[in-house]
């Protein structure tokens, strides 16, 4: 086994997923299943080799700073699953 | 032959003519809509009112005489990751469901301009992971040839609509086979174009150094005509080339003799379903006969292609989706504490094979395995790309399977996540190389299923594929034919 269960539950919490029991276990098997298959990269001399990142030979794509028309503030706000005087609302962050 | 069943180029010639309006074309879509669709269930949305209002719209405009495109009228289907400016677009999950977006994505602004007519939003495998749309959240689109079958996926809504008359033409999205696998299933054209030919501002992103917009049509000229819409640099996508677009059409109709084509042998191999292969390779024949010089090559890496892509699709997929987090848009599960809020609403947000690729992803990119996982694929996939460098020195077109095998039944690969990856197999090299690809219909099975025969083509020489693509088609009668689908007039439809 690549991968543990306590990993499964550390990366899910990095990521910010809450996992059941029974998908922490189905999870883990089916990750170690998938590592397995990628550790077949591991054949590979890349001595020197480098890594692509994107295909195109673009770098700095740079623009103007310019100010125009985008949405408006109900525009930006309508999909908010809660919003007060123009803010997204969240649940209470600072302890009183 | 019905009026659904018509190409966009030749329903541009009856609309030119005033035989049909476009308001008559759209009903007659939306008819064929309510027919089929409880069986196919290709669509999440169907915008009903605002495609009857738009098609008006066309009809007013060429009454007052104003010279309008070829595709000016024509109905068509957007995958539903796409945004749509006041039209649900929710990636078939769970977390986007009730999303609205504020503005259109510039594909879909494109295809408005030259006068389109939305008629809705296709399913797809949840935020487009999967090659079957058994991970929508929704519901499974169905193959129109065969109704027990997959319509492949991610774009199989889109791949579906078209083949079953709902939609004469559709965009899908391709990070790995996404718009060629469903296309060679459900025997329709499907192109990925090169990487940055095509505007992705507004698809909502998978994996962005592989996501590519692209067209699924009835046949090659169609493929062309939508082309020539939606290509471009954009100035909202800083990863949109600036490089000039031809006139797609003209490439239509140049002979191939002399071209040069290579049968990557990797593509040719175990794992390739026997009577796929005799059927690509009968189509190599046509080609041959055709004049083009055919002749064996080799992409030495083809192998790693898979496990390079489920480390880098993952990681940036862990990435993108970070975004969904129940504060600006989407679902929100309320909970007491924002880090629980923000753990219950993505875990009742995203489904299965969503959650799987962000762990597989926030554990490629984690301190420790970053070099190992990610770094190291990110070499590799310079190799694969130096493969296809060299094959195009020599090679103007390479020609592979779309797909190892033709649709497989409803549940057969649903639960074991290699076995699904695999159906990826010819396709994903492309995305990693970031060249165009296309399929085309090139036959059946035996049983009447569809096989698709994928060209290759050097960056942004889509025309070239198209040229070959045409040539193949205007040989061939497969375009032609229809799936037999339940309610259709006359029945058997086959031939």
């Amino acid at each position: 086994m690549k991968i543990s269960m306590a990993e499964v539950e550390h990366v899910a919490r990095l990521a910010r997923l809450e996992l059941t029991p029974e998908e922490k276990e189905k999870f883990t098997h089916q990750l170690n299943d998938i590592l397995e298959f990628a550790a077949k990269l591991q054949a590979i001399d890349t001595e020197g080799v480098p890594p692509t990142s994107h295909v195109l030979n673009l770098k700095n794509v740079w623009r103007e700073d310019e100010v125009h028309d985008w949405l408006t503030q109900e525009e930006a706000l309508a999909n908010a699953p809660a919003a007060a005087d123009g803010c997204f609302q969240v649940p209470r962050i600072i302890e009183e | 032959m019905e009026i659904y069943d018509l190409t966009a180029h030749e329903l541009s010639r009856l609309l030119k003519a005033r035989e049909i309006s476009a308001a008559e074309l759209t009903e007659a879509v939306l008819e064929r809509v309510d027919e089929v669709e409880p069986a196919v269930r290709a669509y999440v949305t169907v915008t009903r009112e605002e495609a009857l209002a738009a098609a008006r719209r066309v009809d007013e405009a060429r009454a007052r005489g104003e010279d309008l495109g070829p595709l000016a009228g024509i109905p068509m289907a957007v995958k539903d990751n796409m945004c749509t400016r006041t039209v649900r677009t929710t990636c078939s999950s769970r977390i986007l469901e009730n999303f609205i977006p504020p503005y259109d994505a510039t594909v879909v602004e494109r295809l408005a301009a030259a006068g389109t007519v939305m008629i809705g939003k296709t399913n797809l495998d949840e935020f487009a992971m999967g090659s079957s749309t058994e991970n929508s959240a929704f519901f499974t689109t169905r193959n129109p040839w065969d109704l027990e079958r997959v319509p492949g996926g991610s774009s199989g809504g889109s791949a579906a609509a078209v083949a079953a008359g709902e939609a004469v033409f559709s965009l899908g999205s391709d990070t790995g086979g996404s718009i060629r696998q469903p296309a060679s299933l459900c025997s329709v054209v499907g192109l990925k174009p090169t990487y940055g030919r095509v505007s992705r501002f507004g698809l909502v992103a998978f994996a962005s150094s592989l996501d590519q917009i692209g067209p699924l049509t009835k046949d090659v000229t169609d493929c062309a005509l939508v082309m020539n819409v939606i290509s471009g640099w954009d100035k909202m996508d800083s990863t949109s080339a600036p490089v000039e677009v031809p006139d797609f059409t003209q490439f239509l109709g140049r002979e191939v003799r002399g071209l040069k084509i290579g049968l990557p042998r990797e593509f040719f191999a175990e794992g390739i379903d026997r009577e796929v292969k005799e059927i690509i390779l009968t189509a190599v024949r046509v080609l041959e006969g055709l004049g083009a010089v055919v002749e064996e090559t080799s992409l030495p890496h083809s192998d790693y292609s898979l496990p390079v892509y489920y480390i880098l699709a993952p990681a940036e997929a862990s990435s993108n989706l970070a975004r969904f987090d129940g504060v600006r848009y989407g679902l929100r599960v309320d909970a007491p504490d924002l880090i629980s809020m923000y753990g219950q609403t993505r875990s009742r947000g995203f489904g299965a094979e969503v959650r799987r690729r962000i762990i597989i992803g926030t554990y490629a990119l984690s301190s420790g395995y970053y070099d190992a996982y990610y770094k190291k694929a990110q070499q590799v996939r310079t190799l694969i790309k130096q493969d296809f460098d060299r094959a195009f020195e020599k090679y103007d077109v390479l020609i592979t399977p779309t797909s190892p095998t033709p649709a497989f039944k409803i549940g057969e690969k649903a639960d074991n996540p290699i076995q699904m990856y695999l159906s990826d197999i010819c396709t994903i090299p492309v995305n990693l190389a970031g060249i165009p690809g296309l399929s085309i219909p090139c036959g059946f099975t035996a049983e009447g299923l569809p096989v698709g025969m994928q060209l290759l083509g050097k960056p942004f020489a889509e025309g070239t594929l198209l040229q070959v693509a045409y040539a193949y088609e205007q040989s061939t009668d497969h375009h032609k034919k229809r799936p037999p689908l339940a309610g259709a007039a006359g029945g058997e439809r086959h031939a």
